[in-house]
């Protein structure tokens, strides 16, 4: 098992951190998973985690200027670490100005992640930070418990959110009033945010979101066909797990969608340019 | 449809700012007249604070009888009137539609910012009897009028260690004086009453009051938002501070704090 990597330009340099920053928002311990051509950073739905998983993918040739990866077999060719993102992220805060950054596999006493950063400096030698960020290598037999979640395709609502500015206010807002949000939307481009609480409840409507085509994955249309497009499929969520997705978005994604099963789980879709992250927070039963 | 009371503001933060001055309470008294709304919280049984919004300041305002009074958690009414965020974009701004059926209904908001509109229905309480301090001009002592920025940095930096704010007003010297006793030591401020910042002086008597200070910190917030401040005691020492604020429309309001001087101090302190 072998792993090293380099970022030399600053912009794919503060675009990686911004992402790692993102991570770390939403899990505490995720799974980092290399391959050949990408990167992904997992969070499988365990109680531990409230419910809520993540899956967030990167292509690595976006950000890296060097990149070789050897797995821990031929026909294996990938690795599995568990690592906490917030020690990435802040290993990176020291990278912000930096020539370089090196990323390395090790296993001096323990697996670790070395991260490398050259600093420019007034003296002819680079100045050198180097973090240890300990791993835990994740053996191949559990390698299944990490696959990519799938989203049934009937009682759904795929819809492309809202301003997220807007949406952040909002549920910032409702996160002071109630612990649940309902969030609801159908295939007219319609979407409503409800708390209900005793003492208060209030509900935000948001129109002409627009709804973008389902293709399922045989490619055939979707058994959205038939369907009432006005009606509504609902999920009532964690208000929290919402609201720390929403604020952990320092960039405005390029497309942001999310797809609502009805009563079991909404399914958070965000692109950036390079990178894209899925949030899937289950239904309160 | 009638509605007990009905009211609808381009500029939902005419109101929301002017509620931020008035402490956090469970409970604020909402009592609206056809002058304007007056929403009022009080603390400890002797602490009042009100603001007032008078009819002028909204597009539309209309109240069916006399009066309209309920009590509804500001905290609440707060987190509603600004659903859309606190900072102000130029040029945006949400507008605000309050309906109030009457007894036992629930206060309705109707807000809307760029064409997404949020719905609130909030739970409205049995109101309670209001302390009256029955302060009335004929019954004032003291009283001075300054501009806010002088008493801002004082107020911010009040000595919290202290237990009380004593206020001495008087036709001679110091003439205006905050003073705190807390952990490090005494620490008194001095106003002559020919500075810059006074912009009237009429007291007719040496008066020293204290007032509990986590009571009076508070007022701190309306200091801020206000341009001018009168202070004003009667003859058993109640205290009444008055805030003149002009919202982002150049619009004037107040907000009034009323004030019970602290039992626990004998002549002999003084």
């Amino acid at each position: 098992m072998r792993f090293r990597a380099k970022i030399v330009d600053l912009a794919c340099l503060n675009h990686f951190s911004r992402i790692i920053n993102t991570i770390a928002r939403l899990a505490k311990t995720c799974i980092l998973r290399l391959t050949v051509c990408k990167l992904y950073f997992i969070l499988s739905d365990k109680v531990a985690n409230g419910g809520a998983s993540m899956w967030c993918e990167l292509s690595q040739g976006n950000f890296f200027d060097e990149f070789q990866m050897e797995g821990v077999a031929a026909e294996h060719n990938e690795i599995y670490l568990e690592l906490v993102p917030e020690n990435l992220s802040r290993a990176l805060k020291t990278s912000q100005s930096a020539k370089a950054v090196k990323i390395k596999l090790t296993n001096k006493h323990c697996p670790c992640l070395r991260v490398t950063v050259e600093l420019p400096s007034l003296s002819s030698s680079s100045r050198i930070v180097t973090h240890d960020i300990p791993v835990g290598v994740i053996p191949r037999r559990v390698w299944n418990d990490f696959r990519e979640p799938s989203v049934p395709d009937f009682d759904v609502s795929l819809i492309y959110l809202p301003v997220l500015k807007t949406m952040k206010s909002v549920v910032e807002r409702m996160k002071n009033l109630s612990n649940f949000i309902v969030i609801e939307a159908n295939l007219s481009g319609e979407m409503n945010l409800k708390i209900e609480t005793d003492l208060v409840s209030v509900t935000t409507h948001f129109k002409d979101l627009g709804n973008p085509p389902w293709a399922s994955e045989d490619g055939c249309q979707s058994s959205t066909q038939g369907r009432d497009l006005e009606s509504m499929t609902e999920a009532c969520i964690d208000i929290k797990k919402l609201q720390q997705l929403l604020a952990g978005q320092q960039v405005n994604p390029t497309k942001a969608l999310c797809n609502i099963v009805h009563k079991r789980i909404v399914h958070f879709i965000l692109l950036h340019e390079e990178v894209s992250l899925q949030y899937f927070i289950p239904a309160i039963a | 449809e009638r509605y007990a009371l009905s009211a609808s503001l381009d500029n939902a933060r005419h109101l929301s700012s002017l509620l931020r001055a008035v402490p956090f309470q469970d409970h604020a008294t909402c009592f609206a007249t056809a002058s304007g709304l007056r929403v009022t919280v009080e603390d400890a049984k002797c602490i009042q604070a009100n603001a007032f919004i008078q009819a002028e300041i909204f597009q539309e305002f209309s109240v069916q009888e006399e009066s309209v009074m309920f009590r509804v958690s500001l905290s609440v009414l707060l987190d509603c009137l600004t659903i859309f965020g606190t900072s102000s974009l130029p040029g945006t701004s949400t507008a605000l539609r309050m309906c109030y059926r009457g007894y036992g209904y629930p206060l309705m908001l109707f807000l809307e910012e760029g064409g997404v509109v949020t719905v609130c229905k909030i739970n409205t309480q049995e109101p309670e009897e209001l302390l009256d301090f029955d302060f009335c001009s004929t019954k004032v002592v003291n009283k001075i009028i300054l501009q806010s920025e002088g008493l801002r940095e004082a107020f911010a930096e009040l000595d919290m260690t202290s237990e009380v704010l004593q206020i001495t007003m008087s036709p001679d010297k110091p003439y205006f004086r905050l003073s705190t006793f807390g952990n490090a030591g005494s620490a008194h401020l001095d106003y002559p009453r020919d500075s810059d910042l006074m912009e009237a002086f009429h007291c007719n008597q040496t008066q020293t009051n204290r007032y509990k200070i986590s009571l009076l910190k508070p007022s701190t917030k309306a200091l801020a938002l206000s341009c001018k401040v009168s202070i004003r005691t009667d003859a058993q020492g109640f205290l009444s501070l008055q805030y003149m604020i002009r919202n982002e429309d150049g619009q004037i309001c107040f907000v009034e704090y009323y004030c019970c001087p602290d039992e626990n101090i004998t002549e002999a302190e003084l």
